[in-house]
């Protein structure tokens, strides 16, 4: 009772990296709040599922099992969870801020008039004094996001309604193999107990789902481009900088709402999280959710016409001026200098 | 085939996608006051599907359904302007400091007067806090299904319809019942501009509270012409318990708030000349950060 719950994502067999990065931090969390962490996957095929999640320190995983779980639908993955959260009363479920999490949490949350905040960027376990009515609450969880644009950042927490909720965007923690054979529970739940015929109301007729074909989060390079860079046309020389580093080119949510870059290239809180070698930044401001992508990055250079844009404070360097002026010469010394 | 009972849930949002330099103040807070109020980007994508929904079936209501201040009655014209039937503002103070949670049962309370309907369209999130949330909740709290992230309403049956979902990595096609709540993505079509015949018709639509203010020689209108009244709804409309509403009806509290100030890293600083740009490809290629 009153552990942490992790809800995890199963595609064609494979537990999802962004489920087992909230089984690392769950384990985490729950060693500080000496509580135990709980996996449960909800699909069909799952034989030896379990497999791959305990290595992540997972004490007890619940698998449910059935033909029709697969592909994911709304109805019968929320009818689980919220009949096993009313059993077992989590104080904290974790989901991916993926299309999946953030059909399902809302949902879920609203059936138990839980409190959830979405694409948190940061997880920490304290106090809360409500001076007003006297009360002090021990271990919430604080749930830590960017919020107003970015402007601010804000401090979320549930203080009376459990379990408390969030969904953390994929590659924003990081995943850790803790012991390959970790002690843990497996407990097989019965289908129907938790799901009736009436929820499989919706159906899904076709699927046409693309292995990722860009790999921004794994590239050791990239060049990003924010609306500073004018325009699509103008995007071209970030790739051609991009192919000859051997990097990939990501773009802010600007640049993206402009049309200059598609949407898998977005970088930041709502995008993709990168921790690369080298982050080339041009034509970025540098708003909190961008930044929140791409500041773990170990070395940064901004490109800006701006000298005091906000990003040029998390650079190495700073070179003010125009890209289509900068890049070309980039280019031209790497193929001089280079092989 | 019939005409179908739409409601389109809009929300009035500050333009976060244009903060500019003036948008922050000298203490470093947000000013508010300078940001556009505008029509939340993804609920003008909901409202296109609807009225291409009332385009195909003749005999169609769309209405148009939103929570906000006074102020936020702005929108509902510019609904109007394209092509929706009518519209509700939810205004009272009861709804203040309202979380995802509390806003949905607030919405579902008064989607619950407004008679039976046969399709919930809204965006799939609102610019100023992305949470994606309200669809979702509002759904579970009417005891309906909900497709998500949906780019295109392929097919409308009697009892059904099929739709066109967009996700990060590929597209599903699902069919599901209605009574249904679709959230759209900003991957559907652009919305309809305004119409100039709605425009002039609908010039002068307004809530209660606006008619109040308004020049006396208009007010001759409001009884011979009902199309310009915009209904507006408060707290003593709909069913409630107040423990659900408003902040005590939020289980989510805002702890702390931090206003981003960076803290600026020694960073070398170089100009677009020759000299710079060599130099710093130079030891980036001796210290094989690239090369």
């Amino acid at each position: 009772m009153n552990n942490l719950f992790v809800y995890c994502e199963v595609e064609d067999g494979v537990v999802a990296d962004v489920s087992l990065e909230l089984l690392t931090k769950g384990r985490s969390l729950a060693n500080e709040l000496k509580c135990q962490l709980e996996a449960v996957i909800i699909g069909s095929g799952l034989k030896e599922i379990e497999k791959q999640v305990i290595p992540y320190g997972a004490d007890v995983v619940h698998i449910i099992d059935d033909p029709r779980l697969a592909p994911y639908t709304t109805a019968p993955h929320a009818s689980v969870l919220i009949k096993l959260f009313q059993e077992e009363k989590p104080q904290i479920a974790l989901m991916g801020a993926t299309p999946i999490g953030r059909d399902l949490g809302p949902r879920v949350s609203s059936a138990l008039h839980s409190g959830l905040t979405a694409d948190c960027t940061s997880l920490e376990i304290g106090d809360h004094e409500d001076k007003k009515a006297g009360k002090t609450y021990k271990n919430l969880l604080y749930q830590i996001r960017p919020a107003f644009g970015g402007n601010i950042i804000a401090w979320i927490i549930n203080p009376d309604c459990r379990p408390q909720m969030a969904t953390v965007r994929e590659g924003v923690m990081r995943k850790l193999i803790i012991n390959d054979n970790y002690p843990a529970k497996v407990n097989h739940l019965e289908v129907s107990k938790y799901v009736s015929d009436t929820d499989f109301a919706v159906q899904i007729i076709e699927r046409h789902l693309e292995k990722r074909k860009i790999n921004i989060k794994g590239a050791t390079i990239v060049v990003s481009g924010g609306y500073g860079v004018g325009s699509k046309e103008n995007f071209k020389l970030l790739y051609e900088l991009a192919d000859l580093l051997g990097a990939e080119v990501g773009a802010s949510r600007a640049a993206v709402d402009a049309g200059y870059a598609d949407h898998e290239r977005q970088i930041g809180q709502t995008g993709i999280t990168v921790r690369p070698k080298l982050y080339i930044a041009c034509g970025i401001s540098g708003q909190v959710q961008h930044r929140a992508g791409m500041e773990e990055s170990a070395q940064i250079i901004s490109i800006n016409t701006d000298p005091d844009a906000p990003i040029n404070s998390l650079a190495d360097y700073v070179i003010t001026g125009d890209i289509s002026e900068i890049i070309p010469k980039m280019i031209k010394y790497y193929k001089q200098n280079t092989k | 085939m019939k005409g179908l009972k739409i409601i389109v849930l809009a929300k009035q949002v500050p333009d976060t996608r244009n903060v500019g330099k003036d948008a922050m103040k000298a203490d470093g807070t947000v000013n508010r006051a300078v940001l556009p109020a505008i029509f939340n980007p993804e609920d003008l994508n909901a409202l296109e599907l609807a009225l291409r929904v009332k385009d195909q079936i003749p005999g169609t209501i769309v209405t148009i359904l939103t929570m906000g201040p006074g102020r936020a009655a702005e929108i509902i014209r510019e609904g109007l302007y394209r092509g929706a039937d009518g519209g509700i503002l939810l205004t009272d103070r009861a709804f203040a400091g309202s979380d995802t949670l509390a806003t949905s049962y607030a919405l579902s309370q008064t989607i619950k007067e407004m008679g039976k309907f046969d399709l919930i369209i809204a965006g799939r999130q609102a610019i100023d806090g992305d949470t994606a949330q309200v669809g979702p909740q509002v759904a579970e709290k009417l005891g309906i299904n909900q497709v998500t992230y949906v780019e295109e309403i392929l097919q409308i049956e009697k009892s059904s319809i099929k739709a066109r979902r967009r996700l990060d990595n590929g597209v599903e096609t699902v069919k599901a019942p209605l009574p249904l709540l679709l959230t759209v993505n900003s991957s559907a079509p652009d919305c309809r501009s305004r119409n100039a015949k709605l425009l002039m018709k609908y010039k002068h639509a307004r809530t209660v509270t606006e008619r109040q203010d308004a020049a006396e020689d208009y007010l001759y209108l409001y009884d011979s012409r009902p199309f310009l009244n915009i209904q507006e709804m408060t707290v003593n409309e709909i069913q409630s318990t107040p423990e659900q509403l408003g902040l005590a009806g939020s289980p989510t509290k805002v702890k702390r708030i931090e206003n981003v100030i960076l803290q600026a890293k020694d960073a070398k600083r170089l100009t677009a000349a020759d000299e710079g740009i060599n130099d710093l490809m130079k030891e980036l290629i001796e210290s094989h950060v690239i090369g």
